[in-house]
């Protein structure tokens, strides 16, 4: 089975509390955040080994990043995936959900041909979960997100579950699909030290605009139809009144406090 | 007279023949806009897509709707992708909306996408506010980096301009008198068998036991400084003591002490706004207070006096969470028997 992993390095979800924004200039601030594989991406990667495992086959990353964004790549390629394209461009830069599905779409054409193109369902940093839809689309694939089960005949026949609101909906089809895959899914593999050597050996494509024959007009900031406006932190400060005393005395002060809001009687 | 304009269209979702709740806040939202733009023209109109759901199509008329487009075939009973993006986009196309809202449920957040690649156009998502500037254009402001961030984002040159909202973004309206009209569309011009790659096979849902989250009028969240599913137990004492329903964060989720994931507080999580909030052990992350930054009263108990928490809170205390709960329950419990007692 021919697999591609839509990969995309975010910075550290766990590090998001330091990100601000410059009050004079209004610009993101997000330098010395550590960049990892987005993390709803790695179970996505880790279903995309075990298919190969079972029916053999290759797996590709692909992603749109800039080309410093090469190591994340790699740690990709030391779970186990083949190769990797990576679609790097000053063009791309500044791109919405639909841009950069672009971008990706071409890129699995110009890979491929694939039966299966996983990713993960939402990122982390945008979090838009636009993007295994859009792409989908984009490659005339049948697509569905937020998938926490799938199974894949020899048949090419696929039993696909997605999560909706305290529940789930069971869908079948065949491939080609894409498929937004969430955390509840699997447990991705740890990197192991022969993955991490051997990921130095694996091909890393860089692709620029002319590579995939995108016009210029259709990707980055230039091609998105949603164009950002201001950006600012929400303001959700409070009085900060702080209780002091043992435990008994701030339980006394809150049962009061419940009392006034009527929640006890 | 000239034929109303109906400019902003909300795609409501049903499931087996029950109106999703975040349809009607996105409608309580479209109806807003039309009432308080004065840059914008028109009227709201609602897609209702599904198989037998005309009692659906009357309640959805009392909502402030001008106009209900009603389409009905069993090929629409359950949410499909292709099927309900090929009607969307033949309706849209024919029809074209200025402003296509939608729910960004588990079906929303394919549909609304799809249907934005279909019609190159933009789509902003998870949207907590939207207004119309002087030119007319919807301004959608979201959430990046968990919630850490808000930004504006415009639709300028393609139409229409779309935007998700989560549920529990927004409340629901108060339905109104007078009611819209319901056009019911031939299904057999806008659905093509041809559409439909995958089909929904069975569709599974259950309420979770107990009270939801997003009705309680109290909620106790736990995050991981409470420390072990023993100490958890204490919250879900205190909920019950309260009559209110216990909340968690994705780490406190991880370790496995909670009811599970509807119980998540939060960016990817649910939206609450009870009139009293009480936190504990939680040190409050950006994506975890993008989730309760309008409850009434919010309390936070962190064994950290420097926890962001401490920030959002109307009261703080700086102490183990676990001690301060055991102590409001002996609390509680006393003044609860003291009252018997009387």
């Amino acid at each position: 089975m021919e697999i591609a992993v839509l990969l995309k390095p975010v910075p550290d979800p766990a590090q998001y509390d330091k990100i601000q924004i410059d009050p004079a200039t209004g610009i993101l601030v997000r330098e010395g955040l550590k960049t990892v594989i987005n993390p709803e991406d790695k179970h996505a990667l880790e279903a995309a080994l075990q298919l190969k495992e079972q029916y053999g086959g290759r797996v590709a990353l692909i992603g749109m990043a800039p080309a410093s964004a090469v190591e994340t790549f790699r740690e990709g390629l030391a779970m186990g995936a083949e190769e990797a394209f990576l679609c790097s461009d000053r063009a791309f830069a500044g791109a919405d959900s639909l841009a950069t599905s672009r971008v990706l779409a071409a890129a699995v054409k110009k890979a491929g041909p694939f039966d299966l193109v996983l990713s993960g369902s939402t990122s982390a940093d945008g979090g838009t979960a636009h993007v295994p839809s859009q792409v989908g689309e984009l490659l005339g694939f049948a697509h569905l997100t937020h998938v926490i089960q799938f199974e894949i005949g020899s048949d090419g026949l696929a039993s696909v579950r997605t999560k909706m609101e305290n529940g789930y909906r069971e869908s079948r089809g065949r491939l080609p699909l894409v498929l937004g895959i969430r955390r509840e899914l699997n447990t991705p593999r740890y990197i192991s030290l022969m993955g991490i050597m051997a990921a130095q050996g694996k091909p890393v494509h860089v692709w620029s605009l002319d590579d995939l024959g995108l016009d210029k007009g259709k990707v980055g900031l230039a091609g998105s139809p949603t164009q950002p406006g201001k950006l600012y932190q929400p303001d959700m400060k409070r009085k900060g009144e702080v209780l002091q005393g043992e435990a008994w005395e701030v339980a006394q002060r809150l049962v009061g406090i419940f009392r006034s809001t009527g929640i006890l009687g | 007279m000239a034929e109303k304009r109906l400019a902003i269209w909300v795609v409501v979702e049903q499931n087996q023949g029950k109106l999703a709740s975040v349809s009607i806040e996105v409608l309580g939202q479209a109806a807003r806009l039309v009432e308080t733009a004065s840059a914008l023209s028109g009227g709201v109109a609602v897609v209702l897509l599904g198989d037998q759901v005309g009692d659906l199509a009357e309640e959805l008329s009392a909502y402030g709707v001008d106009q209900v487009y009603w389409v009905d075939d069993p090929r629409l009973k359950h949410y499909q992708n292709d099927s309900y993006s090929g009607v969307l986009q033949r309706l849209v196309e024919r029809e074209k909306p200025d402003i296509l809202l939608f729910g960004a449920t588990g079906a929303g957040e394919e549909l609304a996408p799809t249907l934005a690649a279909r019609l190159s156009t933009g789509l902003a998502a998870h949207c907590t506010g939207l207004d119309v500037n002087a030119d007319g254009q919807l301004v959608m402001k979201v959430p990046a980096f968990g919630g850490r961030v808000l930004g504006e984002i415009f639709c300028p040159n393609t139409r229409p301009q779309m935007a998700s909202i989560k549920p529990g973004t927004f409340t629901v309206p108060q339905r109104r008198a007078g009611r819209g009209e319901i056009v019911r569309e031939d299904a057999s011009s806008l659905l093509l068998d041809t559409d439909i790659r995958l089909t929904t096979v069975d569709v599974l849902q259950s309420e979770p036991l107990g009270l939801p989250l997003e009705k309680a009028d109290v909620v106790i969240a736990g995050g991981y400084g409470m420390g072990s599913k023993k100490n958890w137990g204490l919250l879900e004492q205190l909920a019950a003591e309260l009559q209110g329903a216990v909340g968690c964060t994705r780490p406190a989720l991880d370790e496995g002490w909670t009811a599970g994931e509807h119980t998540m507080i939060g960016t990817s999580g649910k939206t609450v706004r009870p009139k009293v909030y009480l936190g504990c052990g939680i040190s409050g992350a950006a994506h975890h207070a993008a989730g309760i930054k309008d409850s009434g009263v919010i309390i936070n108990v962190n064994r950290d006096a420097l926890a962001p928490a401490h920030a959002y809170s109307d009261y703080c205390v700086t102490a183990d969470a676990k001690k301060v709960v055991e102590a409001l329950l002996e609390e509680i419990r006393r003044t609860k028997n003291e009252k018997r007692g009387r």
